[in-house]
């Protein structure tokens, strides 16, 4: 069975300590297109991506990444499928002791039996694609937050994967480089046919990229669709979350005591 | 990342220091070249009372390092301390030979001496020296004397 | 309430015995997966001497330092004890026996926490905050091998080598302050001390109390690195129970391991 969905997530729960993050959550991801992953903080995007790669496994329901299970996969075969899967981290993860040109040369070392001219063919091409082949002899500390993000990008792609996770990729970013990695983006999407998954809260950089979304909040999948089908959702915290009001179904207060009975009593 | 040459260069420069450490301590401050004859045979004495005497304790002759004690112990049915000592490879040991518990200055550790015999044969591996003067015991002594003088 | 007080203390207690069990365990597994997956040479020898450098080699200094002013403060020590005795000649197997079977290992293995102990805590901490760990399990690299394991072999293999250096440097610092300072004959500081100190019983055994306190101090500290949690609070928590944990293990296995060799293991 060769499904379309090149990620597919069946009646997933997820719990940490006692905190339900996930609470049987189901979706697919179809091959070659990008999808987003939106949600308040704190709702668990980060962890769903960490599933997926397989670094967390569930407690219940399962993950699969073209047609295999990933959580139960054995180590060695778990590494062979994790070939086919980059991802950028929200602190970008650069190997602060490696030069720019190391970082994007190491999974290309560790993976792969190249010999060093093929690798230092590949790492140029990655950081022409980001625009960086100047800089491959800078260290990490010496990049600005753009240029690290675009560096981590390369090393996302050094091995061509088929699916690439951005984590929160245009936080802390300043317009312009917001632009360039929107751009880098679309451009591996439909080049390299990559099937992309962007988590993110921001609504409008990500509207204008994704084919489709989910909304997600308190461990369910809230609302899902086309970006304009989503705009136009009638449901209450999807609208709560794309409109940014500060109080509604998600509340404003954590849960606390009534604000009375807490002024007047002790703990 | 320093140059990869200068950190091979200084990690080798760390183990051999620490080799030559290693071969000072051997050396000039063990003197090994003498304990490292720790090829030897086994050989035991009885004593009435082996005193102070304790493992690892060295054997003499004429005040040269020919060996050392290895195990002490009480024969339960003669009563007799029994040192077993560990003779170097290069040393004999003629059967005439007597075992003596002495010590190194007036008030310094007890070690075992052997004054040699003239006896054309040696002892072999597992033999046991036959005379044995057991360990001069300084409280003994001066009781006696003091017994002595007040006669 | 004070009965339910106690019930709860006797319970936390318990509790944070469990917890202790299965931290030990899984510093176990970790130490495992680090050590005895078939290591692809290739690859782990640059980083093995790479970390070696910084464990080792960085390390000298501080030791060399250390050993030199101990052997010099215990040759000024000694010898104003020895000489009320009128054996000042005994100061050389005074200082060579002290170093060599306990100060060595044990001031070299407390330095080498604090140096370097802490140091790779915070570093493998850090790479955990920032998922340079994660990074690298999803570029299908497994951080044990490639971080944790040259870190703790080198620390395994620094030790002994540091600890052997500072006897040596300690040795030299002593002789600097009998011979050359107060006037000893220097052949008597080497002859008497070589005629008490003995390689196996003496030197031997403190190099195997080194190389006992190498594989406990790095084991620490790389786990302590690699279990911390990635926040900077649980970092500087990491590296203080690196330190802590470190010194104690040393002084605890410094007795063990002495009752040991002195029991005549």
């Amino acid at each position: 069975m060769t499904s379309q969905a090149c990620v597919r997530i069946d009646h997933l729960s997820f719990c940490r300590g006692k905190r339900k993050i996930f609470d049987d959550i189901s979706l697919e991801i179809p091959r070659g297109s990008i999808v987003g992953l939106m949600g308040p903080s704190g709702t668990g995007k980060t962890t769903l991506l960490r599933l997926i790669s397989g670094q967390l496994s569930p407690d219940q329901g399962s993950i699969f990444f073209d047609d295999d299970e990933i959580n139960t996969l054995s180590r060695t075969k778990l590494y062979q499928v994790r070939k086919k899967m980059g991802m950028l981290f929200q602190s970008n993860a650069l190997f602060t002791n490696l030069s720019v040109f190391d970082n994007i040369a190491y999974p290309l070392r560790e993976r792969a039996d190249l010999s060093e001219a093929i690798i230092r063919d590949i790492v140029l091409m990655k950081l022409q694609a980001v625009g960086l082949r100047g800089a491959r002899y800078l260290m990490p500390s010496d990049l600005s937050g753009g240029m690290a993000r675009r560096v981590a990008l390369a090393r996302a792609i050094a091995l061509d994967p088929d699916l690439i996770m951005y984590d929160e990729p245009f936080t802390g970013q300043d317009p312009i480089s917001v632009g360039m990695i929107v751009k880098l983006m679309r451009l591996l999407n439909k080049n390299a046919n990559m099937t992309s998954i962007i988590v993110s809260h921001d609504i409008e950089i990500t509207f204008g990229l994704v084919d489709y979304a989910f909304v997600m909040a308190g461990g369910k999948v809230i609302g899902q669709g086309k970006p304009d089908e989503l705009r136009n959702s009638t449901n209450e915290e999807v609208r709560q979350f794309l409109n940014g009001l500060p109080d509604g179904p998600v509340p404003f207060h954590y849960p606390a005591k009534e604000y009375i009975t807490d002024l007047m009593g002790e703990d | 990342m320093k140059n990869k040459g200068v950190v091979e260069l200084w990690v080798g420069f760390f183990i051999l220091l620490g080799i030559a450490g290693l071969v000072f301590l051997a050396f000039q401050v063990s003197g090994l070249t003498q304990s490292s004859m720790s090829h030897g045979y086994v050989m035991k004495a009885d004593f009435d009372n082996v005193g102070g005497l304790k493992v690892r304790a060295p054997v003499q002759i004429g005040g040269v390092v020919v060996g050392r004690v290895t195990n002490i112990e009480l024969d339960a049915k003669t009563y007799k301390a029994i040192a077993t000592m560990l003779i170097y490879d290069t040393y004999s040991i003629p059967t005439d030979s007597t075992a003596s518990i002495l010590t190194q200055g007036l008030l310094g550790s007890n070690y075992l001496g052997i004054t040699p015999g003239y006896a054309p044969t040696n002892y072999k591996a597992g033999d046991t020296i036959e005379r044995t003067n057991s360990a001069l015991i300084l409280e003994q002594l001066i009781g006696q004397f003091l017994f002595n003088v007040n006669k | 309430m004070s009965r339910f007080s106690v019930i709860e203390n006797i319970r936390a207690l318990g509790a944070s015995g469990v917890h202790f069990i299965s931290r030990v365990g899984h510093a176990g597994l970790v130490l495992f997966g680090a050590i005895f997956k078939k290591p692809n040479l290739h690859k782990s020898f640059p980083l093995l001497v790479q970390q070696i450098y910084i464990v080792g080699f960085l390390s000298l200094p501080i030791i060399i330092v250390a050993g030199s002013f101990i052997g010099m403060v215990l040759a000024l020590q000694g010898y104003n004890i020895l000489d009320k005795f009128a054996a000042a000649d005994e100061l050389g197997p005074l200082v060579a026996l002290s170093v060599a079977r306990e100060l060595g290992p044990v001031v070299t293995g407390l330095l080498f926490a604090g140096r370097a102990g802490s140091s790779l805590t915070a570093e493998i901490g850090l790479m955990k905050a920032t998922d340079q760990l994660s990074s690298m399990e999803l570029m299908a690299v497994d951080p044990l091998q490639r971080v944790v394991a040259p870190r703790f072999w080198a620390g395994f293999y620094s030790l002994p080598l540091l600890t052997i250096i500072f006897s040596m440097f300690a040795i030299f610092g002593a002789y600097a302050v009998g011979v050359d300072w107060i006037g000893l004959d220097a052949g008597s500081f080497w002859s008497n001390m070589q005629a008490s100190v003995d390689f196996r019983i003496d030197i031997v055994n403190g190099v195997i109390k080194s190389i006992v306190f190498g594989f406990f101090t790095t084991w620490i500290a790389v786990y302590q690195g690699y279990a911390c949690v990635p926040t900077s609070e649980g970092i500087s928590h990491a590296t203080t129970r690196t330190v802590v944990f470190s010194s104690l293990v040393i002084l605890g296995l410094d007795f063990v391991l002495t009752a040991m060799m002195m029991g005549g293991w």
